[in-house]
């Protein structure tokens, strides 16, 4: 099963975005870490604008980093975060343990797994479909099975965008996560002149071990942020030469992924 | 799409626990509505609960799973010989040939709202015994239901709000045409807590009577909690099954309006099931009948009359059966998708007995006291915060 990747996202800590991560990741500049930077999309009016929680923020942010130009009302789009957004679930739940259990009306409606769904419709006045999806650890491997599921059968590009942000309080106590990530990636069944690179994918059973990331900061950010698995198919990306990333799902199942640049694509 | 058949399925919700209890409940008009005793909440509302659920408590290899919602999950497998037809099905197929998509909205977090309250004084951590991954994480009703039924294919929850458990007749859709899996579990569970209940309050959308689907005077939505399943099969496996249901087709969509409000004309509902006729290669008048997502609030019902009267017309019989039921939220896909089951199989349309009297602006048909007649497709609309849509059809063979 072939798909082609036309676009591509990026944020995490000393990952400003794809442009700059690239080089990085593909191990042609040091990866120091630093804090991410996130900032409302531009593209949503003031009301929701202010709205935004952080981890809104950094999904429209990696979303419109993948996509190219005037794409973004005609895309499809796949949703996937391990645990959702621990900050304002955290301060729902700190509600609920008081007397008064005053909730605040835009803390519910930004608590639904699926609220950067809905900024990103609104933002992108797209009224494509849309799923929101989690596999705790196997989040990534997850929305990547449902964007080659959506992108064979649909014959419409998708829009695959997976991001975590660590949880703080009792549950970061309980669920601690290395640091925020967000990757996303545009991907098609055909191949257009925005393709940078073809990838084969197959699901087997098998114990091969994940792909791991080289440089150990990275590794670190790839096993302790479900959303940075998908680091090494970046990488993979990065580097511009056929590579093979194996990337574990959930129930012993594994994505066997073979990327290729797209001026080696035989098709 | 390729249709599917839904060969087993099973429901559990305030109107009874399995598909002769919910039927039969359908059949006469009973609500299963009743005045708001849900744990220690005091809001003037009234839900519908599922009895009996703390007593289903989770033991074996899976207690690290016992929650209210995955109790909830284990009584829908265990109705009606659901879990029975997939052991038979994993035979046939092999266990990492049948898929796992799943639905919820708000998973375990009722047992997290209860360890917030016993965090520890001093260091403000939960307690000992919460479990994260099994009980709170949004994962935990598909991974539950994959480890229950021992199944070993891809598996993955659904969170799009009230349409998550339609959507995930999507998702097995596709995986299934593309042979990722060769048969799949789809459903989930939405149970009650206190997020959805203080929540929705907050929003002034809750109703302090049993709601009210398209009455002129509704006011807002009833929680229930339902959780149910389907095993979906490809047709060529299942020859000379005639009685079976099948499912035909799926459209979704995004409302691209606002978070927490439909667009007022239903700009997204209709979208949703236009591409649900494409999908299933049919016309509107090949419906006989729309189970309504019609939830009971004055703006939601508005505009699905709206999206309902643009593709279908004046003609076609409508219904919610949210009067009955509750708004089950994440639930409501899969609880109403055995509904429409149910009533192709048994040929009737359920009334809606909390409505008294129809919103005279409503356009649709809705049949108020129901019908018996023999129906070949219904629709079944799921709408959801977020602006995330889903109709699914379901015909007979």
């Amino acid at each position: 099963m072939k798909l082609y990747i036309d676009g591509v996202g990026l944020l995490g800590p000393g990952l400003s975005g794809w442009t700059d991560g690239k080089t990085i990741l593909a191990g042609r500049a040091p990866y120091c870490p630093a804090e991410v930077r996130l900032a409302p999309s531009a593209l949503l009016p003031a009301a929701e604008r202010r709205r935004m929680t952080d981890i809104v923020k950094l999904a429209l942010a990696v979303g419109n980093e993948a996509l190219p130009a005037g794409f973004a009302s005609r895309t499809r789009t796949i949703f996937t975060s391990s645990g959702g957004d621990g900050a304002t679930i955290t301060a729902i739940l700190e509600t609920l343990a008081t007397e008064q259990r005053e909730v605040s009306p835009t803390r519910f409606h930004n608590s639904v797994h699926n609220a950067p769904a809905g900024y990103w419709g609104i933002a992108a006045q797209s009224r494509e479909a849309s799923i929101s999806l989690c596999a705790h650890d196997f989040s990534f491997a997850a929305g990547l099975i449902e964007a080659l599921a959506q992108a064979l059968t649909q014959d419409q590009p998708v829009l695959l965008i997976a991001y975590d942000v660590p949880y703080s309080g009792a549950l970061g106590a309980v669920r601690p996560l290395e640091g925020i990530c967000g990757i996303a990636l545009l991907v098609s069944a055909r191949r257009s002149d925005d393709s940078i690179a073809a990838m084969t994918l197959a699901l087997t059973r098998s114990d091969k071990p994940d792909t791991p990331m080289t440089e150990p900061a990275l590794d670190r950010l790839r096993t302790g942020t479900p959303a940075a698995r998908g680091l090494p198919l970046l990488a993979a990306l990065a580097r511009e030469t056929p590579s093979s990333v194996v990337l574990r799902a959930m129930a012993g199942n594994v994505l066997e992924i073979d990327v290729v640049p797209v001026e080696l694509d035989p098709a | 799409m390729n249709r599917l058949v839904l060969s087993h399925f099973s429901v559990v919700s305030c109107l009874g626990i399995g598909l002769a209890e919910t039927l039969s409940a359908l059949r006469s008009g009973r609500s299963g509505l009743r005045p708001c005793d849900f744990e220690t909440v005091s809001i003037p509302t009234y839900i519908g609960a599922v009895d009996g659920v703390d007593d289903q408590a989770l033991t074996g290899p899976l207690v690290d799973y016992d929650c209210r919602n995955n109790r909830l999950a284990a009584l829908a497998l265990a109705q009606d010989g659901f879990s029975q037809a997939v052991a038979e099905a994993r035979r046939r197929y092999g266990a990492d040939r049948i898929g796992v998509f799943a639905g919820t909205s708000t998973s375990g977090i009722l047992e997290t709202e209860i360890a917030f309250r016993r965090r520890d004084g001093d260091t403000g951590l939960l307690p000992a015994d919460f479990r994260y991954r099994e009980r709170h994480n949004t994962y935990s009703v598909a991974e539950f239901t994959q480890r229950a039924l021992g199944l070993q294919g891809p598996a993955v929850a659904v969170s799009s709000a009230c349409a998550s458990t339609a959507m995930a007749f999507a998702n097995a859709a596709r995986m299934i045409e593309l042979g990722l899996c060769d048969a799949a579990i789809v459903g989930g569970a939405d149970s009650l807590c206190l997020t959805t209940l203080y929540g929705f309050h907050s929003l002034q959308l809750t109703s302090q009577q049993p709601c009210r689907p398209f009455d002129t005077a509704r006011d807002g939505i009833s929680i229930g909690e339902a959780a149910g399943f389907a095993l979906l099969e490809r047709e060529d496996g299942m020859a000379g099954d005639d009685a079976a249901i099948r499912f035909l087709g799926y459209g979704e969509s995004s409302d691209a309006y606002h978070m927490s409000s439909p667009h007022p004309e239903g700009r997204g509902a209709r979208l949703a099931m236009e591409k649900a006729l494409d999908s299933a290669g049919l016309t509107p008048a090949d419906i006989d009948y729309v189970n309504l997502h019609g939830t009971a609030t004055k703006v939601g019902d508005a505009a699905e009359d709206a999206a309902i009267s643009t593709v279908f017309g004046t003609a076609t019989p409508c219904g919610s059966t949210k009067g009955m039921t509750g708004h089950t939220l994440g639930a409501c896909g899969i609880l109403e998708a055995t509904i429409a089951a149910l009533c192709l199989r048994h040929g009737f349309i359920p009334p809606s007995p909390t409505t008294d009297m129809i919103d005279l602006k409503a356009r649709c048909n809705y049949l108020r006291d129901g019908a018996v007649r023999p129906l070949n497709r219904v629709m079944s609309n799921s709408f959801g915060f977020g602006g995330s849509n889903c109709s699914l059809v379901f015909g007979r063979a």
